[in-house]
């Protein structure tokens, strides 16, 4: 099957509408959040006229059936990651997959491989999502652990000259992200897994500019614990997923508790149902676990590979004409080795918030600002920027679009 | 160009000329607001003296819409007594928060009418008020301590 966007295009209905009074839409703000097939859209809605029911519970058919959806949703996943199914962790977000282990991790008990003791240290980098920051920042305050971080040079590269002092033998936890949402970096994982296995800390990666853009395989990258979000893999808002290496989820403490999540309960004490069950109380986002199933076989239908492609040849492009414009600064590599489809710039003295505007009125959906990695955008020498990030229904056509618009903009702030 | 109607001639010259945006080194009171959703910063100094808007200096970064607005305000608020500059500040509230349904008066608001059309723009609202809220915060600062002397 060849690939083209128009022809995939025509699975996502929101393509139908118009954009202020009738503008085409050109969405190129898929790294906030991806559009959705009508696939998917069905399959929510399938659940809910179908299969409704809680899962994990209750002996009728229908409880039966919305398990299997589960189930089923969960093998789906594990098999897009490479991974085992009791490895699938399923989360209302990436934000709260993190949240979830940097929480765990901070509740280990002496003697537990997780336990973190004051002078630890936990690693990041300046390039993170403040979803894969905070949650590290407040372990480190409640633990005693050390914050460190590897920097980012004019780049947009991770500076991995000084790895052996910034990853050492106090250290823990090292979360990194695979893909900068603001720069479009992709980070050279080997050399940091095998330091960071060398000193015997654990590895987390946050996948969400990765997984849906790329194949990730999370054995081959031989990684730890893995989180990725739904609605930026064309699959529903409301659940995200944590992969972890099975042995690893065994020993790691659960975060929320409740329902479906023990093996026995008395007045005064509980013990664990195994994972992945340990960490999922409550009834679970079901039609949303489901939908996300459906966005997975939708993309993998398509195929990763010719996906990242596409992807590959969109950035090239618009790396090339976005640099034709006089003032415009790419911010992040302007080269396309190790570099995905999010690419940030300035313009001049157009404040990104006023170039957005002026865009959107064209009908072109790009984000600015900060991006939610404001310490990133400090270190890069700028407030704030303005974002266009491409999926698999861009075109050449939208990066002209995007090009022209900043054009007429320079003309009319000019 | 319905942008013309959010990007008024008033506002993209306040944007290009910026009045009083130097900090005044004497203050009774000297704010930082920050819209977090953005990045945009700004810092404000206020001076009242017998009950009236004596200064108002500012510097910061930030889109056409914010930058405009504290320039604005400045000329507007400078020389009010400040039960006067609150009616305006009021005012100026509720028309940024009524998605198009209020024109506003010209008479009160002078310069500040322009900002009408930010009002149909939800996420740029913050953007208006920036200035207006560090405006709000400084007074009931300087107020305070005017009390305590």
């Amino acid at each position: 099957m060849t690939f083209d966007p128009l022809t995939i295009r025509k699975d996502f209905p929101i393509f139908d509408r118009s954009i202020r009074d009738g503008k085409r839409l050109v969405y190129l703000d898929s790294g906030a959040t991806s559009q959705k097939p009508r696939a998917v859209m069905q399959a929510e809605s399938d659940f809910y006229s179908q299969h409704n029911a809680a899962a994990h519970r209750g002996a009728h058919q229908l409880a039966e059936e919305a398990t299997e959806a589960i189930e089923s949703a969960r093998a789906i996943v594990a098999n897009f990651l490479g991974g085992a199914t009791d490895e699938i962790v399923f989360t209302k977000s990436s934000t709260e997959a993190l949240n979830l282990l940097a929480y765990s991790i901070g509740s280990a008990p002496v003697g537990n491989r997780f336990h973190l003791k004051a002078g630890d240290e936990i690693v990041v980098s300046e390039m993170e999502h403040h979803a894969n920051l905070i949650p590290w920042q407040e372990l480190a305050k409640r633990s005693g652990a050390v914050l460190k971080w590897f920097e980012v040079d004019k780049d947009g590269r991770l500076d991995l000259s000084n790895i052996s002092e910034v990853i050492t033998s106090r250290t823990k936890v090292v979360a990194l992200t695979h893909q900068s949402n603001v720069l479009g970096t992709i980070n050279p994982l080997t050399e940091l897994v095998e330091r960071t296995h060398e000193v015997g800390a654990i590895f987390i990666l946050d996948a969400c500019q990765s997984v849906p853009h790329m194949s990730v395989n999370v054995a081959e990258l031989d990684i730890d614990f893995l989180a990725f979000s739904g609605h930026k893999s064309v699959g529903p808002t409301g659940v995200g997923v944590l992969w972890g290496r099975s042995n690893l989820l065994a020993e790691l403490p659960p975060f929320l508790f409740g329902g479906s999540m023990i093996e026995s309960v008395t007045m005064t004490d509980a013990t664990w149902a195994p994972a992945p069950r340990k960490f999922e109380p409550g009834v679970p986002n079901m039609a949303q676990i489901v939908g996300l199933g459906a966005a997975l076989n939708y993309l993998t239908a398509i195929g990763m590979e010719k996906i990242h492609e596409h992807e590959t040849h969109l950035t090239e492009y618009a790396l090339a004409k976005l640099q034709e414009i006089p003032e415009l600064r790419i911010v992040g590599p302007t080269d396309m080795s190790l570099r995905g489809g999010a690419v940030s710039f300035t313009v001049g003295k157009i404040h990104p918030h006023d170039l957005g505007q002026f865009l959107d009125n064209a009908g072109i959906a790009v984000r600015t600002g900060h991006h939610c990695a404001w310490p990133l955008t400090r270190k890069m020498g700028v407030a704030s920027t303005t974002r266009a990030s491409f999926y698999l229904y861009n075109t050449t056509e939208d990066i002209d679009a995007l090009v022209s618009g900043i054009k007429d903009a320079q003309k009319y702030f000019g | 160009m319905e942008l013309d109607n959010l990007y008024q001639e008033v506002i993209l010259d306040h944007y290009k000329r910026p009045q009083h945006k130097k900090l005044s080194p004497t203050y009774d009171a000297q704010v930082h607001h920050v819209n977090p959703s953005c990045g945009d910063e700004i810092d404000l100094n206020l001076s009242i003296a017998d009950g009236v808007v004596t200064n108002i200096s500012w510097d910061g970064v930030g889109c056409s819409i914010s930058q405009a607005s504290v320039s604005i305000l400045s000329d507007l608020l400078i020389g009010k007594p400040i039960a006067q500059a609150y009616s305006i500040f009021d005012q100026f509230v509720a028309l940024m928060q009524s998605k198009g349904a209020i024109a506003g008066d010209e008479e009160v608001l002078e310069d500040a009418i322009a900002l009408a059309g930010v009002s149909k723009y939800p996420a740029r609202i913050k953007c208006a008020l920036l200035g207006w809220m560090a405006f709000k915060d400084a007074s009931v600062q300087a107020q305070a301590k005017s009390e305590l002397e």
